[in-house]
């Protein structure tokens, strides 16, 4: 059994709050660059060159990438051998949220209640998601996820008659939806499969994944190239403005499913698809 | 599709030079607010108070920003949802305002009202927040300062980007230029 002081947590959450806020991904930015040299719109070109300044201001000036800095949702892997000491690893994670938020200046937008709300003041609770895996480390990705393209996200819960080809359509119809107002070029996670609650999740966890790399199965990657090809015809473009890149990427994550159920989900990820790793 | 430079507060006729498309870069004062201030702003009308801003050839810009770090005037600063005001913008726009800034799209009723008081709604760069903070040069909380990041700032601006969407004309460029650039139709994919 390896020890694992919760404190260790803390401090990675703390660093990787204000990292993942201020440090777009590589990929992300390497794809709006190459988008820029494609994108048939003057006006998106212009944006999408603007999205990847903004990208480097923000990195340089240690300022948030966007003012919405987001729910922090943190996917925590601990390893079956370690042994996590010290404390609770919830409040763990929340501690470092609440000193990552306040250091790095991001802005608290979580409120203690839905409908008689004051903002907490310190961007707590996260959403945490706990998982046990083989090995003898702790994983932390770190997702501040913005209320913008959050509130543009779908789930239906299909006919299995529908198939393949209505999956297809409520991914489109839900890229057309989002529009203007989820901040496009998106990312695209969807979730095929499981239930209500887990095909939500897996749409999340497809927005993990690192901008161009498709799913590791074949089938699922033939169709995730089918998706980001159609979206990308909705005309949509940069900021929803009319152009060709309303997508930067499309990522699906698929899941055994019920005889009677074919769920899909849609999380509309805008271009800041801010994810930072830590292994401890 | 033109190149404009403005300065606040507007006139009517430089209102009518602006054009769907356009894009625009505003210098001077412009206000912030959003759904929080919207809300209380329409309350202190409905109660029959004045609202305390000098609202005349205003501009406002739907913004939350990230707290100022030290040595600069404001945080991250880009656009919110203007969609989530709508309900509330009819009302403003009576008040004499004559430019918005947000960014997404505006209900029937607030494209209508933009016609009829003669505003425009402009589109700020959604998720470019750390670069449109540098064209902020000033910024001072004015009213519902106990709303923290949802007050109503003053924000002084230096040249800041922004692309007209809806003029007085009743132009829209969320429609028009989307349709330049569509390849499909829409009853292809809606079926749900």
């Amino acid at each position: 059994m390896r020890e694992v002081p919760v404190q260790r947590i803390t401090e990675e959450v703390a660093r990787l709050s204000q990292e993942a806020n201020c440090d777009l991904p590589e990929g992300v930015e390497k794809a709006l660059r190459e988008a820029a040299e494609r994108e048939e719109s003057p006006v998106g070109r212009e944006v999408l060159r603007s999205l990847a300044e903004n990208a480097l201001i923000a990195r340089q000036d240690r300022m948030p990438i966007c003012q919405d800095t987001g729910f922090s949702v943190v996917f925590v892997e601990v390893g079956q051998d370690v042994h996590l000491v010290g404390g609770n690893v919830y409040d763990a994670v929340n501690e470092g949220v609440r000193q990552g938020y306040r250091e790095g200046f991001l802005r608290k937008s979580i409120l203690d209640h839905p409908w008689q709300g004051k903002n907490t003041g310190d961007n707590t609770p996260a959403i945490v998601h706990l998982d046990i895996v083989p090995g003898d480390r702790v994983r932390l990705r770190f997702m501040p996820k913005g209320g913008g393209s959050e509130n543009k996200s779908r789930l239906a819960m299909l006919r299995p008659a529908d198939g393949l080809e209505g999956a297809r359509r409520f991914v489109i119809e839900t890229v057309e939806k989002a529009g203007p107002d989820a901040c496009p070029p998106f990312i695209v996670g969807v979730g095929i499969g499981g239930t209500f609650d887990k095909v939500a999740f897996l749409a999340k966890k497809a927005l993990l994944r690192p901008i161009g790399t498709f799913n590791s199965r074949p089938e699922v990657a033939e169709f995730e190239r089918e998706l980001l090809v159609a979206v990308n015809r909705l005309g949509l473009g940069p900021e929803g403005l009319g152009g060709r890149t309303t997508a930067l990427w499309v990522a699906v994550e698929v899941s055994p499913r019920h005889i009677a159920s074919f769920p899909v989900a849609v999380n509309i990820q805008c271009h800041a698809a801010r994810v930072k790793e830590a292994v401890i | 599709m033109g190149e404009q430079r403005i300065s606040t507060p507007l006139g009517e006729n430089e209102v009518k030079a602006l054009r769907s498309g356009d894009r625009v870069f505003i210098s001077g004062e412009i206000y912030t607010a959003r759904d929080m201030a919207h809300k209380r702003l329409v309350e202190m009308l409905d109660s029959g108070q004045d609202i305390p801003l000098d609202l005349k050839g205003s501009i406002v810009y739907y913004v939350g920003p990230t707290p100022a770090p030290p040595g600069r005037v404001i945080g991250s600063a880009g656009p919110t949802t203007a969609g989530r005001m709508d309900p509330y913008t009819p009302r403003i726009l009576a008040q004499g305002v004559r430019g918005l800034i947000g960014k997404g799209r505006r209900s029937p009723e607030v494209k209508e009202a933009l016609v009829r008081y003669g505003a425009v709604y402009l589109a700020a760069m959604g998720g470019a927040g750390a670069l449109l903070s540098r064209h902020i040069t000033g910024a001072r909380a004015v009213l519902f300062e106990d709303l923290g990041p949802e007050a109503v700032y003053l924000l002084q601006v230096k040249e800041f980007p922004v692309v007209v969407v809806n003029d007085i004309y009743g132009n829209d460029l969320y429609e028009d230029g989307v349709l330049q650039y569509r390849l499909d139709d829409r009853s292809n994919f809606l079926i749900f």
